[in-house]
């Protein structure tokens, strides 16, 4: 990797200036992407701002009937925590499959859904739970958080403080990993709170994406039966040595068939 | 001597403490004081000419010691790499040898292809110079696709080999076996691809080297499997070091799997600079670099057609192969897709009459040579993908049609029409304990249920044969072979009782320290403890062939074993004069020396002391000390055999293929630790699984970049992949070597493809699928689901 300095702020306004002041920084949270992205000389920050100082950031809570869950804890914290379990289990259950253990020990929520990986899973949770992303300088809403690929809402210089999960009715997620990477090549969210559905879908397309037309029939009938014959198109989605774009569109469906028969269980 | 550290026991591996603790010592573990290191900077493009190379701006760069190009290294007159392995093509003339520069010097072959080489005092600084060095390429169309390499339209890589071929070989008679398909019942015909595969040993390759100004001595620590066969062919051929004068070491080696038989050029180069430099230089490569350079292996285009009468019995056999050789020739490729591959066509049965056609073509890709099986895999997965197609056209169950074609057990010694005479065999009970094992009987059971969760269930057969141990060496030669085929072994008694065995195998993976210790122990009844293997060192070992094609034991055990026989010979001798004895009349048993009908005995460690401590010895007929050596050069390959049968499940609606049950039975002949081959076996097993459902080398057909060149593309088998195998032995002693013993390293990797492929096809022939290509991803499966849906 090449040279850069290295900072390690106590506090959220001490790592912001860091960040504003020079151009160049990079926030780092658990480097489980930045890490080999340096290693491999695939970028060349001139500070990196290691985020594991702050301490106030980490820890998960309940609050009334949403898990908030500080920026940077990790995966296995999630994956592990009794409240989480209860409380939205289908959450804890995506976060014990990210990766393999030591990427669940390193990296956090923070970071993934920062760093908006088109193959990450937690977009998937955010969005088809309907989270509120929360930074040291406001809130987004889900739908608004996540622009593109490698894209959020975020600011230069605006970091995640933490993300509030809704508890839904019923959830689950079902993912497909790449036979190589065990990235999602397709990853479906579905949750169903009250008479509202949600689909969301990670790995299939360059950023996670919701089905409007799933959403839909779910709300009608919330049974895998309701979603078999909808196909999604292949024109927008992702296509490569593992998955061809019609593949993972047929995925899509039968990834969605499952986790609602998953959620229904 | 029936010790629990003796031959058939289970003794955990006596390596295992350094390894597992992380005190084994690899090349990049070498502290070397003054080291530089070495970083190659390498193509970009597949094809490519040089225009230009200025380093200029690189030399200025902070640590940097040296640079060389391949200008440097053509002016200093470093030879290129060898092909060590002539092969006749079918006119009877030599291969095409089209050089192999160790640097590239007008024009680059592959993407990896060596352009320079910085020398500096950290790998972060020869890595920072590198980027400064300006290499100007006019890019030139690249020939990546075997299918198309020896077309007309191809890209030419050699202008030495027109039209990029390198051989157009046969076996067998053409007009004899077309005359038999003209009166078959049936014939099966197949096209088959068998996928390119990256080796990914555990350990990247390593180079460290080291020049003696004062003595003028090099040594050259290197990952290699056959330390002395490096040094000979840098001697002899590429460096002109004479051989006295280099020293090559492989220590600790992490995994092989054939990748590191061969001579590269980068320990050339990181050699050679040593002197140049003055200073060590080490280099170890960076995991992508090994996906790219580390030679790779298989990549086969094959039509075959197999001829049975109306019985099922087999006729004959046509095969036709283009295998790839890569862009340049690396050290055995040309004798894998040939000598290690036709060559085994008959398999475990009695086909009479075999022609083979191999053409071996130049592509803009990483070289080509043995890799875990090499040529033994391909050939099986011909066969056996062969006699399962005809079993399911022909409507014989493929167990049955496998039994109706082996070859009797009183067949033996069995010329086969393929050159090879199998020593010994007996194949049909192997299948009736696999079918056993697996509960064949029950599977139509076990579809049934599966189907009841809406799984395709399928089971696969593959009967495989292996010629291990290549010999013997006379054979080798007439082959076109470079090399003698023979092993060294030296048992070295130190005057405490306590042993050295000096072995020219070298273990990097395999074993050895316990194998051999066992088989010393077992034939001399020292204590295992007592007994070190010492091997991977030219200035230690005597020469040896090095380890590969599963020959470790058959022909270096076996070696041992000679060596051990004049241990007791000398032994005898000297208990003799201890006890007053003749030596007629000594016998040696549990590492004691007796007379027959008398309480009188010598123990070994006596006899041995006796030699060193020559007091009272018989100096007039014996020499002092104990120090025995041996080579041995066997009579013929070995040939273990085997049945794998597995079992998936399909995921129709995911194309996922769930390897559920796997049963393998093998004849290694005699066993010396069964706990060692039970993990040869599941490794091998792995393998197999991972080249059927996952493992694919794949070049971007247009710009011949390696689309697959890290673990986030390219899919190696993790434990989760696989079932618990359930495992069966069937023995056949080998009759030609003193162990009896075959190998079992490579068997694994050479049967699964088949196995799992067959068994992938029949869980899908009932929805109307006829052929998935290898490695039956996902994605495959489910095309080769959709496009039957389509077509039906």
């Amino acid at each position: 990797m090449y040279d850069f300095a290295y900072h390690r702020p106590k506090s959220i306004a001490d790592a912001v200036n860091l960040l504003k002041s020079k151009p160049e920084a990079r926030p780092m949270s658990g480097g489980m992407t930045l890490i080999p992205t340096l290693k491999q000389r695939l970028a060349k920050p001139s500070d990196v701002v290691d985020l594991g100082g702050l301490k106030e950031l980490a820890g998960i809570k309940i609050e009334g009937n949403n898990v908030v869950i500080g920026a940077m804890t990790r995966h296995a914290d999630v994956a592990t925590s009794a409240d989480v379990k209860r409380v939205i289990p289908a959450l804890a259950g995506l976060a014990s499959h990210i990766g393999d253990p030591q990427v669940r020990n390193r990296g956090t929520i923070g970071g993934s859904i920062a760093n908006n990986d088109p193959a990450a899973d937690y977009p998937a949770a955010v969005v088809a739970l309907n989270a509120t992303v929360t930074t040291n300088s406001g809130k987004h809403t889900a739908d608004s958080f996540f622009k593109g690929l490698f894209e959020t809402a975020l600011a230069d210089g605006e970091l995640i403080t933490s993300v509030s999960f809704p508890k839904a009715d019923k959830a689950a997620y079902m993912k497909f990993p790449n036979p190589a990477s065990r990235y999602a090549m397709v990853g479906v969210f579905v949750a169903k709170t009250g008479n509202n559905v949600r689909v969301a879908v990670t790995g299939a397309g360059p950023c996670v994406f919701r089905v409007k037309e799933m959403e839909d029939a779910l709300a009608r009938s919330f049974t895998s039966d309701a979603i078999k014959d909808i196909k999604i198109p292949a024109d927008a989605l992702n296509s490569d040595i593992h998955g061809s774009a019609e593949y993972r569109a047929h995925l899509v469906t039968v990834m969605a068939r499952r986790a609602v028969d998953a959620a229904n269980k | 001597m029936n010790a629990p550290t003796g031959i058939g026991a289970r003794v955990k591996r006596k390596e295992d403490q350094r390894f597992l603790t992380g005190t084994g010592r690899y090349v990049d573990d070498l502290p070397l004081a003054r080291a530089t290191y070495a970083y190659f900077l390498r193509s970009p493009h597949a094809h490519a000419r040089i225009k230009s190379i200025d380093t200029s701006a690189a030399a200025k760069m902070p640590g940097v010691v040296s640079i060389f190009t391949g200008k440097d290294v053509a002016e200093a007159k470093v030879n290129g790499l060898i092909c060590g392995w002539v092969v006749k093509d079918k006119h009877g003339q030599p291969h095409k040898s089209p050089p192999h520069p160790v640097m590239a010097i007008d024009t680059v072959r592959y993407v990896g292809d060596t352009v320079a080489m910085v020398v500096a005092n950290s790998h972060e600084e020869a890595k920072d110079a590198a980027e400064q060095i300006h290499v100007d390429y006019e890019v030139l169309p690249a020939n990546v696709d075997l299918a198309t390499a020896l077309q007309p339209t191809a890209a030419q890589v050699h202008a030495e080999a027109p039209g990029n071929l390198i051989y157009d070989w046969e076996l067998g008679s053409k007009p004899d076996v077309d005359a038999a398909f003209a009166k078959a019942a049936h014939v099966t015909r197949l096209d088959i691809v068998n996928n390119r595969l990256i080796p990914n040993a555990m350990e990247p390759r390593a180079a460290a080297a080291e020049y003696d100004k004062g003595t003028g001595n090099y040594t050259l620590w290197s990952t290699s499997q056959n330390p002395h066969v490096l040094r000979l062919i840098l001697s002899a051929f590429v460096l002109g070091i004479p051989e006295h004068k280099l020293r090559v070491i492989a220590p600790d080696v992490g995994g092989g799997f054939g990748s590191k038989i061969f001579c590269y050029a980068d320990e050339t180069l990181v050699c050679w600079a040593a002197a140049k430099v003055g200073r060590p230089i080490k280099w170890t490569a960076e995991r992508s670099e090994s996906f790219q350079t580390d030679c790779h292996g298989r990549d086969h285009v094959t039509q075959a057609e197999l001829a049975l009468d109306k019985d099922g019995r087999f006729l004959a056999m046509k095969v036709e192969t283009i295998a790839n050789m890569g862009a340049y020739l690396s050290t055995f490729s040309t004798a894998v897709p040939t000598y290690l591959y036709a060559t085994l066509l008959a398999g475990q049965y009695t086909t009479p009459l075999i022609y083979a056609n191999v053409k071996a073509a130049l592509t803009h890709t990483a070289p080509v040579d043995a890799y875990r099986g090499a040529g033994r895999p391909e050939a099986t997965f011909v066969v056996e993908s062969l006699v399962s197609k005809a079993a399911q056209e022909m409507k014989i169950d493929p167990a049955e049609l496998r039994r109706r074609n082996f070859i009797p057990p009183n067949a033996f010694p069995y010329q086969t029409p393929v050159a090879l005479q199998y020593d010994s065999g007996n194949y049909a009970p192997i299948i009736d304990e696999a079918i056993n094992i697996a509960d064949y009987k029950g599977f139509e059971a076990r579809r049934a249920e599966a189907r009841s969760r809406g799984k395709l269930r399928g089971i696969g057969f593959s009967s495989y044969i292996e010629a291990c141990g290549l010999a013997p060496s006379q054979v080798i030669g007439q082959l076109g072979g470079g090399v003698g085929q023979w092993e060294s072994a030296q048992i070295k008694f130190n005057p405490t009782g306590n042993v050295q065995i000096l072995t020219g195998s070298h273990s990097h993976g395999q074993s050895h320290e316990t194998t051999f210790a066992q088989i010393v122990s077992d034939k001399l009844g020292v204590p295992i403890e007592q007994i070190e293997v010492v091997h991977g060192d030219t200035a230690t070992t005597p020469f040896g062939m090095g380890t590969y094609g599963s020959r470790s034991l058959a022909v270096g055990g076996s070696a041992i074993m000679k060596a051990a026989d004049k241990v007791i010979a000398k032994g005898k001798k000297i208990a003799a004069h201890l006890m007053e004895a003749s030596v007629e009349d000594v016998v040696f048993e549990n590492g004691t020396f007796k007379v027959a009908g008398t309480d009188k005995a010598v123990p070994l460690g006596q006899a041995v002391f006796a030699a060193y401590v020559p007091h009272n010895y018989p100096l007039a007929e014996v020499e002092p000390g104990m120090d025995e050596n041996a080579f041995y050069d066997p009579a013929n390959f070995v040939y273990p055999a085997g049945t794998q049968i597995c079992e998936v499940e399909v995921d129709p609606d995911t194309g996922v293929v769930d390897v559920v049950n796997f049963t393998a039975v093998d004849d290694f002949g005699n066993i010396v630790n069964p706990m060692i081959v039970e993990g040869q076996v599941h490794g091998g097993i792995v393998q197999g699984v991972g080249q059927a459902l996952l493992e694919n080398a794949v070049y971007d057909k247009e710009t011949g970049q390696l689309m697959t060149g890290s673990f986030n593309d390219y899919a190696m088998p993790r434990a989760d992949d696989v079932p618990s195998f359930k495992l069966g032995y069937k023995v056949t002693p080998c009759p030609h070597n003193p162990l009896g013993v075959k190998g079992c390293g490579e068997a694994g990797a050479i049967a699964a493809p088949a196995a799992v492929m067959n068994a992938v096809h029949d869980a899908l022939a009932p929805v109307g699928v006829t052929h998935v290509p290898m490695p039956a991803t996902p994605l495959a499966v489910w095309q080769a689901i959709h496009g039957a849906q389509a077509a039906a």
